[in-house]
């Protein structure tokens, strides 16, 4: 400013104090800020005294760990052919659960979407049919199909697919609503009906998300699909089951491991894939 | 105005004929305050007007993309507002249109996109299969030689410039052997050259073809070119409808408001408008 005072002639404007004070939050916003913290700390105070925790047992639970890990160790590798043929059903669950709910995600996506369901009430069916499917877990339907066809792979696979269709939908869902609305303007205005449009405008735009939700649920899947066992819907989860029951912990190891192997050859497979996709 | 132009051979019915065409928005907005336009032989008809006189709206009401308040829209004597959602159908088949993104569905390929303006003529499980008759396929290929696309067949929509883009977007609309074709500024969102060459296509396809074209246009310079005839809409109302060579400087100023339709001014001129800023801060102090 100063080196300017030389040059005006004659007329010399008023110089303008501007503020040297600026904060990014009101007063306002900081106290909300503080509240919202106290909130948070209250309601894990709260938790802690609410759920009676035995604290007794931290005492010695190094101890209890390294019991257990001297008696899982050595994994019992005799146990392994036992299990090959459970790990594989335990695979073929996830895959045939997965691919049943790729089908029925998609008409449901459609109809939970709304740039492409009928009307408000078709919306709702589409996402009521979401939240039902999400909010019970994969291990809870397998009670579920369990009750109706009895113990097996069969009430896996459906509680697979029962649980997957409302993720694979959702997701979908998003995807289409997301869509490039001109490139089904062209579409429409080529005089193609309904189901051309979704098919020739749409769905080559959602693809990338139909495979890359569709093989990222199924990596959950052989996850989940590993304790449904528990609950008698097939797979492995019904040996460990039975070799945690038995305090067999050396053959419960071996099976961890298996799964953890599974677990990460599937995770690999999910990443590569889904990262080939544009 | 559209009555003096209507001289030679004309057929019985016009073209087009859009008769009080009018458009209120749910939000309460007037686009179009009742529109007469009558085109009866093959010509290029540019609109213009500032944004938001309701170019597009119009454009878009003629194929109901935009669904119009009030009015008719005689295409070869049938009312397409008149018509149901297959009725709707059976008319915008006979309706090409071109897109200012061009709207290439991105991850098809330029075959694929060709070959969806025969959308309307096969059936779904065609579409699925992306199996089309010979005949289809033998135009699709002749289509993109006539643009300029020959060998681009198999090359992904995404992959290619916004020139070409739009020439896959012409073939599009062209593929539906359509009697009338809408261009919604064609041309915006390409290069000055690109731009001339794509109007200098569609000037060219409207004679081979004997097809009428619509087309929205900002670039008022490119529509004197190549346009046979202008419209100037301004607030939703014609306010101008003659050849290209009748847009006077009087008549812009009919259409888009006062302004000096002058050429740029030269050096002496400059140093006016820089005064101006100088005085406004004076005056403040």
């Amino acid at each position: 400013m100063t080196a300017h005072q030389p040059t005006p002639p004659s007329v010399t404007p008023a110089p303008r104090a501007y503020p040297d004070h600026w904060e990014r939050y009101s007063p306002r916003e900081r106290m909300l800020q503080w509240l919202w913290t106290g909130g948070i700390a209250l309601a894990a105070a709260w938790s802690v005294s609410a759920l009676d925790i035995e604290w007794a047992f931290f005492a010695d639970a190094h101890e209890q760990a390294a019991d257990l890990i001297g008696r899982m160790w050595p994994p019992r590798w005799s146990y392994l052919p036992v299990i090959v043929q459970p790990l594989i059903e335990t695979l073929h669950i996830a895959t045939l659960g997965t691919l049943i709910a790729i089908v029925l995600a998609l008409p449901v996506a459609f109809l939970a979407a709304r740039n492409t369901t009928w009307n408000h009430g078709t919306w709702l069916v589409g996402r009521a049919i979401l939240v039902f499917s999400r909010s019970i877990n994969t291990v809870i339907w397998g009670l579920l199909f369990v009750a109706i066809f009895g113990p097996g792979p069969v009430a896996g696979i459906c509680a697979v697919a029962a649980r997957s269709v409302g993720f694979i939908a959702k997701l979908v869902a998003e995807a289409i609503e997301e869509v490039d609305a001109g490139q089904i303007e062209a579409v429409e205005a080529t005089g193609a009906r309904t189901l051309q449009v979704q098919a020739v405008a749409i769905l080559p735009q959602i693809l990338p998300v139909l495979i890359g939700t569709s093989i990222y649920r199924w990596d959950i899947n052989v996850r989940e699909s590993s304790v449904l066992g528990f609950v008698g819907a097939g797979g492995i989860g019904l040996l460990l089951y039975a070799s945690i029951n038995q305090f067999a912990w050396s053959q419960a190891l071996v099976i961890l491991m298996a799964i953890l192997v599974i677990v990460i050859i599937s995770e690999a497979l999910s990443a590569y894939v889904r990262s080939r996709i544009v | 105005m559209a009555g003096s132009l209507s001289t030679g051979a004309a057929p019985a019915a016009p073209l087009l004929a859009v008769e009080g065409l009018s458009k209120v928005y749910p939000t309460g907005k007037k686009a179009l305050g009742g529109i007469d336009v009558m085109i009866d032989r093959p010509q290029l008809v540019a609109v213009i007007g500032s944004s938001g006189a309701g170019k597009s709206t119009f454009i878009r009401c003629i194929n109901r993309l935009v669904e119009p308040t009030a009015g008719r829209i005689l295409l070869n004597g049938e009312d397409i507002v008149a018509l149901d959602r297959k009725g709707l159908r059976a008319a915008r088949r006979r309706v090409g249109m071109i897109f200012q993104e061009y709207n290439l569905v991105e991850r098809l390929s330029v075959m694929q996109n060709v070959l969806s303006g025969r959308l309307g003529y096969v059936g779904l499980m065609a579409t699925l299969r992306w199996r089309f008759p010979p005949e289809d396929i033998a135009a699709a290929f002749a289509l993109l030689d006539r643009v300029g696309l020959d060998g681009y067949h198999d090359q992904r929509a995404d992959a290619l410039s916004g020139g070409q883009r739009q020439r896959v977007g012409i073939a599009r609309a062209l593929m539906q052997r359509p009697d009338l074709l809408l261009l919604d500024e064609p041309t915006a969102s390409l290069d000055p050259k690109t731009s001339r060459q794509i109007m200098r296509l569609v000037r060219e396809l409207v004679a081979e073809r004997q097809t009428p074209a619509i087309i929205n246009i900002h670039d008022v310079a490119l529509a004197r070119s190549y346009a046979d005839r202008i419209i100037g809409l301004r607030d939703g109302l014609l306010v101008f409808d003659a050849t290209a060579g009748e847009l006077t400087d009087e008549a812009l100023t009919r259409i888009y408001g006062e302004e000096d339709w002058a050429p740029p001014p030269s050096e002496e001129d400059e140093d006016e408008p820089a005064a101006q800023p100088g005085k406004a801060r004076a005056g403040l102090s």
